[in-house]
């Protein structure tokens, strides 16, 4: 089994359309990976789906690189 | 002032017989059906489970799949055709092309009725919170001209006409407009659809406008034939370029034909039933643009799709709009070999008329093995074998639910 890091940054590869390479933990979704308003939400969906939680969307707007993705799906998940 | 004149410059075709131009022409005219059982989803509870589906198809090809992964299939197939069409006419290797002259028209009759299908489900299921940011961008009718002038930077008149199974005509005859008036030099013009879903079929067959001749597929669509029992469903996209004479001949371009007349009319009469004042007024209209007379035309790509009434009402109306001269013509529907592709038939079939007079051959109608003079189909349908014969001008025809008309006239250039 994968570790959360790997899988938050296999679907940021996979929602942006970057290779996984570029994915660091300090890359910010817009200004790094070049995602616009639809990828990031598009983006909080898909690990939803992964992760099977529910991100409210308060704080879905304060994550926006992809330490601050694990960051919450570390501290959310299995609840 | 006289209006600019405006020629065809490039062609682009997704559909059932071929995903580029050269295939699906090259089977046209082999008389090849396109329709088959349908492999989307499971069609088993469905009256009808024949469809004209595209196969083999990759839009990779054409963008990124994170992008494609963004839209339904209908912008699939018309940003494909798009782009075939633009290459083929060459646009990308002009120096200096003026993009703000550039424009797109390109409609679609429902647009993404798979995604909405998929989309209602997911609402159903998961609430609210399921429904993708890409949802809307990737359903609206309109999206497909957007990608093409994002993809091209083409800044001139964006847009698509909706008006069911004659979008694809209307759109091209606008955007010549266009042209004419002088709002644009150059318009990537057509029609396409993907509607080949269960809301889709399910909806067309409620309406029993759909062939339930599910045991054999590839004599489905059988317009004027006796048997003929309703449409069968197409999917995919023609799309042209249109561009003004002069500007196309200053640069060298390759003319396939002019488009030299439009004509539109309603029939103000049923939403789904014809009649044969409204689309002969149509084509009448159109060749009073043409500024020729019936007896110029020799070939007609008719709307043709398979229906009892509708194929009996279009002949008559033939009658009425050529006179005595609707004996001589050449007419054939290809939605025998294509099924219907609804807003991108008048797309495809605009190409099919354009090459019926590039290469002086009349496409067959397939499946007509009794042709049905009795219910008044007694016109000649240049049966299951193409034509080679002299053709100077060419019309296309398309009707659409709600009555409305639109008929092409392409000439010889």
């Amino acid at each position: 089994m994968e570790n959360i890091e790997q899988r938050v940054k296999k679907i940021v590869a996979e929602q942006l359309g970057v290779n996984e390479a570029e994915v660091k933990n300090e890359s910010s979704f817009v200004d790094d990976l070049g995602a616009d308003s639809l990828d990031t939400v598009e983006l909080v969906m898909a690990l939803e789906e992964e992760f099977e939680c529910e991100i409210p969307d308060e704080e879905a707007e304060k994550i926006t690189t992809v330490q601050q993705a694990i960051d919450y799906v570390s501290a959310h998940l299995n609840k | 002032m006289s209006r600019r004149r405006v020629v065809v410059t490039g062609l682009g075709h997704v559909a059932p017989v071929g995903n580029d131009v050269a295939t699906g022409w090259a089977n046209i005219v082999a008389g090849k059906s396109g329709i088959g059982t349908i492999t989307r989803f499971d069609a088993s509870d469905l009256a009808c489970q024949i469809a004209g589906e595209v196969r083999d198809f990759d839009i990779t090809q054409y963008i990124s799949a994170k992008d494609a992964r963004r839209m339904d299939l209908f912008i699939h197939y018309g940003i494909a055709a798009a782009l075939q069409a633009v290459a083929d006419a060459g646009l990308d290797d002009i120096p200096g092309l003026d993009k703000t002259r550039v424009g797109v028209n390109i409609g679609s009759g429902i647009g993404g009725l798979p995604l909405i299908e998929e989309t209602g489900v997911e609402l159903q299921n998961g609430g609210p919170r399921k429904i993708g940011p890409f949802f809307i961008p990737g359903s609206l009718i309109n999206l497909i001209a957007g990608h093409v002038t994002i993809l091209k930077g083409y800044q001139g008149p964006s847009y698509g006409i909706v008006s069911a199974c004659t979008t694809g005509a209307h759109c091209i005859g606008d955007a010549a407009r266009l042209i004419q008036y002088g709002d644009a030099d150059i318009m990537v013009a057509g029609g396409s659809e993907g509607a080949i879903a269960r809301l889709g079929i399910g909806g067309f067959a409620a309406m029993k406008a759909l062939s339930t001749r599910n045991d054999d597929p590839a004599t489905s669509s059988r317009p004027w034939d006796k048997g003929r029992d309703g449409f069968v469903m197409g999917e995919g996209a023609g799309v042209v370029v249109l561009e003004d004479y002069e500007h196309a001949k200053a640069r060298g371009a390759r003319i396939y034909a002019e488009l030299i007349g439009f004509g539109m009319s309603s029939d103000a009469h049923h939403i789904t039933a014809p009649n044969a004042d409204g689309p002969a007024r149509g084509v009448k209209n159109a060749l009073r643009d043409a500024g020729i007379n019936p007896d110029e035309v020799q070939y007609v790509n008719a709307h043709g799709t398979s229906t009892p009434l509708g194929d009996a009402n279009e002949t008559e109306a033939l009658k009425m709009a050529f006179g005595a001269h609707a004996s001589k013509l050449a007419i054939s529907s290809t939605k025998s070999m294509t099924g219907h592709l609804l807003g991108g038939a008048g797309g495809v079939e605009a190409v099919y008329s354009i090459l019926a007079v590039h290469n002086q051959v009349a496409p067959p109608t397939i499946n007509l093995f009794e042709q049905d003079v009795e219910g008044g189909c007694d016109l000649d349908y240049v049966p299951n074998t193409a034509r080679e014969m002299p053709i100077n001008v060419a019309i296309s025809n398309s009707f659409g639910f709600g009555g409305t008309n639109g008929t092409l006239v392409f000439r010889r250039i």
